[in-house]
């Protein structure tokens, strides 16, 4: 399998150094914002940004929570694999609050679809915006676009972005491989 | 695993332990579902679910037709008092007519033994016994083990006395199925006019001194005598039962730990549990309640994950 790395570990602190200091430019002491993590892997990236923010920014009263959007996909009963849902975890109402999503890879869009569903459950955001630590672009099916972007990646359909997370954050890595099939 | 072993959820009997910790996995989703504000998500639009109940039914009606809301399925309701039933109609006419409205799924309560397993064999829709005469009623074993399970963990090597009317139960077969796939340890309670002859060959104890037996247990589930299924006289009457099988306060308080109290409801206060049982600390009958729609709704997702079209 041919594997072409995209960013090594201090390339993904620069860059999600760069997205915390744009989040406390728009959303300042975050009374008003609750940060949310698309459940299995934008978790990784949520807790990452949480670190920073609590360390470097010294914001300690941040809302967080995990989203899990298994029963809003659309692909229910048209895959060959089942899905198996995660834990979500939102316990805060988030009726006229700013809710920034997060996830790790952007590609078609329909996982962002599902979250925006899904968070109409828990009450009506002033506003919702999307952070994602890679953004595939030229392989959206629907009209949606980040509003805080690591990088953008040019990949064919028969390539994925992988992702990799690690205890020991220095050995994080971002890489681009060919599909088996 | 991901994906039940079984086409059609006709009794526990033919689960395997793995699907019984599947349904867990996923009912524990759906509770929190059901615990926000808005207590619905879209995954089964595009499918329709017919209740059909031959038989008088509240809590598992109600129960069933909230989780396939709450999942956005399309529901339809039928009473075999409100039908062409009554004017004669076989069953399987009845619901193939139901099924050419294109009809995905059945939930189906009949008095007949055997009923929905029947109706699996001879028509194209997913199907879930809700109660077939006094064979098996799985959805309640399954959200019984679920509630033991959320109170006291693990239910490998718990021990659960079933106490009362064993021989008109559906609730109790089903549940010894489940619990002894799960790993506990079950003992049946009752008079010996209400405790099926051959019932220790499913691999359980009989106990016929109701203290003992509590006293042995860490949960008693409790059921309810089915006065409708007696054609005959099985005890001399309701007061004796309430002397020497009804789970009463004064017995509780003199086992010296706490044990766990269900009862799949209707209850007959007074008779096998008393008010102040059923309404204190030790009862969980309420939690089982809730915890019916949560495991339904697992059940009736992992069943329409199953519908290719």
């Amino acid at each position: 399998m041919d594997n072409k790395n995209l960013l090594n570990s201090k390339e993904i602190d620069i860059i999600l150094n760069r997205l915390a200091c744009q989040l406390v430019e728009n959303h300042g002491d975050f009374s008003n914002t609750v940060l949310i993590g698309i459940q299995p892997r934008g978790i990784y990236v949520l807790n990452r940004l949480q670190t920073i923010l609590q360390n470097e920014n010294k914001l300690t009263n941040l809302v967080t929570g995990q989203l899990d959007i298994t029963f809003y996909r659309d692909d229910f009963r048209r895959r060959e694999e089942p899905l198996q849902a995660n834990t979500t975890s939102i316990n805060t109402i988030l009726e006229n609050k700013r809710v920034v999503l997060i996830d790790d890879v952007l590609f078609t869009g329909r996982s962002i679809r599902a979250a925006l569903t899904a968070i109409e459950s828990y009450g009506r955001p002033s506003d919702i915006e999307l952070l994602v630590l890679i953004d595939r672009r030229f392989s959206r099916n629907l009209p949606i676009q980040p509003t805080y972007l690591g990088k953008q990646v040019d990949a064919v359909n028969n390539e994925k972005v992988n992702v990799e997370w690690y205890k020991n954050k220095s050995k994080n890595v971002i890489s681009l491989i060919q599909k088996s099939n | 695993m991901k994906q039940l072993s079984v086409q059609h959820l006709l009794g526990i009997k033919n689960l395997k332990k793995e699907d019984l910790h599947l349904i867990f996995e996923n009912a524990d989703h759906f509770k929190e579902v059901i615990n926000r504000p808005i207590k619905k998500v879209p995954s089964l639009r595009d499918i329709t679910i017919a209740n059909l109940f031959f038989e008088n039914s509240t809590r598992t009606k109600l129960s069933f037709e909230l989780a396939e809301k709450r999942l956005s399925a399309d529901v339809i309701n039928f009473s075999a008092s409100q039908s062409s039933v009554k004017k004669g109609e076989t069953l399987i006419d009845t619901v193939n007519n139901i099924l050419a409205m294109k009809v995905d799924m059945v939930v189906m309560r009949h008095p007949m033994v055997g009923a929905a397993k029947f109706l699996s064999q001879h028509v194209d829709a997913k199907i879930i016994n809700a109660g077939d005469g006094t064979h098996e009623h799985p959805t309640q074993a399954i959200l019984d083990t679920y509630s033991i399970r959320e109170k006291l963990g693990d239910i490998t090597g718990k021990k659960i006395v079933i106490i009362g009317d064993v021989l008109h139960s559906r609730v109790a077969l089903s549940n010894i199925y489940a619990l002894l796939l799960l790993g506990a340890k079950v003992k049946v309670c009752g008079p010996p006019s209400l405790i099926p002859k051959h019932i220790a060959s499913l691999g359980i104890e009989v106990e016929y001194n109701l203290e003992k037996a509590l006293q042995w247990c860490d949960v008693a589930n409790i059921l309810r005598v089915q006065h409708e299924r007696m054609d005959v006289k099985y005890f001399p009457s309701t007061r004796e039962y309430a002397q020497l099988y009804g789970v009463n306060m004064h017995l509780l308080s003199k086992l010296g730990k706490k044990i766990v109290v269900m009862h799949p409801g209707p209850i007959n206060r007074g008779v096998e549990i008393t008010s102040d049982v059923a309404d204190s600390g030790h009862s969980i009958i309420l939690d089982q309640v809730e915890n019916g729609v949560a495991t339904r709704m697992a059940i009736v997702y992992l069943l329409a994950q199953q519908i290719k079209r």
